[in-house]
C-alpha cells in the first residue's frame, strides 16, 4: 500500500500540487486521472522520489520515503518498478540488456539465471525472441512491453506507469492495458497509473482519483465515476458531444 | 550569479561522479565501452589531421629558416618535435576532441535526459552521475593521452615526409633534429596537459548534457555551449600550464 499525505509542490511561482492525500491499495491498479496540467505527473514523480515535495509525505506499506536519504531509499527503489511514457529504453542497449539490467546492478545472479529471467520476462509480455533487438527497431508498442519487462524483472512491489497508452492506437491501448493488470493480479503489486485514457478508466480502473488544479477532486471506482452526473469530472470524462450522446442512449435504454 | 550556481552544480556533479560505484564490473564495462567510443571513434581524424599538422609545421619553418639563412636546416627535426610535443599535438588534438567527443557526451546525455532514459536508471537506484558521468572521464582520461602521443608519431612522420618531399632537408638531417637537445621535462608537460585537457573534454559536456532540459532545441544548444565553452577552457588552461610550468624551467 501506498499513501501519499497532503503534498504540496511549487515550481517558483506556479503551485502545481497543493495538498494532495490519497491511498493506493495492494493488488490494484489504481489510476490517477486528470486533465493535463492538472498535476498528475508531478504526483506521479513526487511518488517515485524524481521530484521532491515541498510538503507532505509519501509512505510505502508505512516506510516514510520522503524523508529517507538517498542511501535509504535505495531499498525501496528495488521495489519500485516504473514503466515511462516513451518506454525510456536504453538506445545503446539490446531488448536483453535493458531487461538484464537491473539484475546486472543489484544481484549475484548468475548469467543462466538472469537469461532465464529474462526470458520469462519476455514471454509475460508476449515478446519472445526480440533479445536481441535494439529499440530503435521496435514500434511503440513493443517499447512499452519491453518497459514492462524491464520494470517487473526484480519481482517489485510497487509497479508506476506513466501514460502507458500515449502513442499507441486503442487496440495495442487495450493489449497494454489488461498486461498491466494481469501483472498486478498476478505479483499482487500496488499499481500506480497516471492517464487520461478513458477506455483505461473504464478496463483496468479499480480505484480511480481525479485531480483538477492540483486538487483530488474526486475519488472512487470505474463503476462510480459512471454515476457522476455534472462537475468538472462529468467535463473531463464526457469532453466529447459523442460521449454525451452515448451516456443519453445508454439511460433511455 | 547565475555562473557562480552554474559552476558550484558542476563541482557538485564532479564530487558525485567519483563516488563509490553500486557495483565495479559494471562499471568498468560502461568505462571500456566509453574508452571505445572516444579512442577507436577519433582515431582515423587525430591521425589525419596530426599528420598534416607537422607535415605543414616542417614545411612553413623550413622555408621561413631557409630564407634567413642563418640557421642549419637540421634544426628542423627539433623545431617539429618540440612544437608537437609542447603544443601543437595536446593542443589542436584536444581542440578537435572537444567537437568531436564533447558534442557526442553532450547530445547522448541531453537525449538520455530528454528521453527519461536518466530517470529511468534514478528510479531503479543507480547513482546516475556516478555511472553515466565517471565512466566517461576517466575514459577520457586514459584514452587522450594515448591519442595524443599518437598524433605526435604520426606529426613527426608528416614533419619527415613534408620536409624531405619538398627538398627542405635530408632524411639524415630530420633524424638529427630529432634527436639534439631531448628533454624528458617536455614530454612531463604534454602529459601533465593531457590530463588536464582529458577532463575539460569530458567533463563540461557531461555537465551541459545531463543538465538539460526541454527539448531537442535545448540538446542542440547544450551540444554548442559544450563545445564552446570546453574549447576556451582549453586554451586558458593550456596557458596557465605553460605559463607556470614551462615558465619556471
Amino acid at each position: 500500500m501506498i499513501e501519499i499525505k497532503n503534498i504540496k509542490k511549487s515550481f517558483g511561482e506556479q503551485q502545481v500540487l497543493k495538498g494532495i492525500s490519497a491511498t493506493f491499495m495492494e493488488g490494484r491498479c489504481n489510476l490517477i486521472i486528470g486533465k493535463s496540467g492538472s498535476g498528475k505527473t508531478v504526483t506521479l514523480k513526487t511518488m517515485v522520489g524524481l521530484v521532491e515535495p515541498d510538503e507532505g509525505d509519501v509512505l510505502y506499506d508505512g516506510r516514510s520515503f520522503t524523508k529517507m536519504n538517498f542511501k535509504e531509499r535505495k531499498s525501496i527503489r528495488r521495489e519500485i518498478g516504473m514503466l515511462f511514457q516513451g518506454g525510456a529504453l536504453f538506445d545503446s542497449l539490446t531488448v536483453e540488456e535493458n531487461i538484464r539490467f537491473p539484475l546486472d546492478m543489484f544481484t549475484t545472479m548468475s548469467i543462466e539465471e538472469k537469461t532465464e529471467q529474462v526470458n520469462i520476462c519476455l514471454k509475460r509480455v508476449n515478446m519472445v525472441n526480440t533479445n536481441m533487438k535494439y529499440p530503435g527497431e521496435l514500434s511503440g508498442g513493443m517499447k512499452k512491453r519491453v518497459g514492462i519487462a524491464r520494470a517487473i524483472v526484480l519481482n517489485p512491489k510497487y509497479l508506476f506507469c506513466d501514460e502507458p497508452n500515449s502513442g499507441l492506437d486503442p487496440k495495442t491501448s487495450i493489449v497494454i492495458d489488461e498486461l498491466i493488470q494481469h501483472i498486478t493480479e498476478e505479483y499482487q503489486m500496488t499499481t500506480v497509473i497516471n492517464t487520461h485514457d478513458m477506455n483505461s478508466v473504464m478496463g483496468i480502473g479499480d480505484h480511480v482519483v481525479f485531480l483538477h488544479e492540483g486538487l483530488k477532486y474526486w475519488e472512487g471506482n470505474h463503476k462510480e465515476i459512471m454515476q457522476i452526473t455534472g462537475g468538472e469530472l462529468f467535463d473531463f470524462i464526457f469532453a466529447s458531444d459523442f460521449l454525451k450522446d452515448l451516456r443519453r442512449n445508454a439511460k433511455v435504454n | 550569479m547565475k555562473f557562480l550556481e552554474e559552476i558550484g552544480s558542476y563541482l557538485i556533479m564532479m564530487r558525485h561522479a567519483f563516488s563509490k560505484p553500486e557495483k565495479a564490473a559494471m562499471y568498468s564495462k560502461e568505462t571500456f565501452r566509453q574508452m571505445k567510443d572516444i579512442g577507436i571513434g577519433s582515431l582515423s581524424i587525430v591521425a589525419i589531421i596530426s599528420t598534416f599538422i607537422g607535415a605543414v609545421t616542417a614545411v612553413q619553418f623550413s622555408y621561413q629558416l631557409k630564407s634567413i639563412g642563418l640557421v642549419p636546416m637540421w634544426w628542423m627535426g627539433s623545431i617539429v618535435r618540440k612544437g608537437l610535443i609542447l603544443e601543437l599535438a595536446p593542443t589542436i588534438t584536444s581542440l578537435l576532441l572537444a567537437g568531436k567527443v564533447g558534442s557526442n557526451i553532450a547530445t547522448e546525455l541531453g537525449s538520455m535526459r530528454i528521453s527519461e532514459q536518466i530517470d529511468a536508471y534514478e528510479i531503479m537506484g543507480v547513482n546516475t552521475r556516478s555511472y553515466l558521468v565517471g565512466p566517461k572521464i576517466l575514459a577520457a582520461i586514459v584514452v587522450v593521452p594515448m591519442l595524443i602521443v599518437i598524433a605526435v608519431a604520426l606529426g613527426i612522420l608528416g614533419g619527415w615526409a613534408g620536409g624531405v618531399l619538398g627538398h627542405f632537408f635530408s632524411t639524415a638531417e630530420y633524424i638529427r633534429g630529432l634527436q639534439d637537445n631531448m628533454k624528458n621535462w617536455d614530454v612531463v608537460v604534454m602529459f601533465i596537459k593531457c590530463l588536464f585537457f582529458a577532463f575539460i573534454i569530458a567533463s563540461i559536456p557531461c555537465y551541459k548534457g545531463y543538465t538539460v532540459s526541454g527539448g531537442a532545441l535545448e540538446i542542440g544548444k547544450a551540444s554548442t555551449q559544450a563545445v564552446v565553452l570546453s574549447s576556451i577552457m582549453l586554451v586558458i588552461v593550456n596557458f596557465f600550464i605553460a605559463f607556470f610550468l614551462l615558465g619556471a624551467e
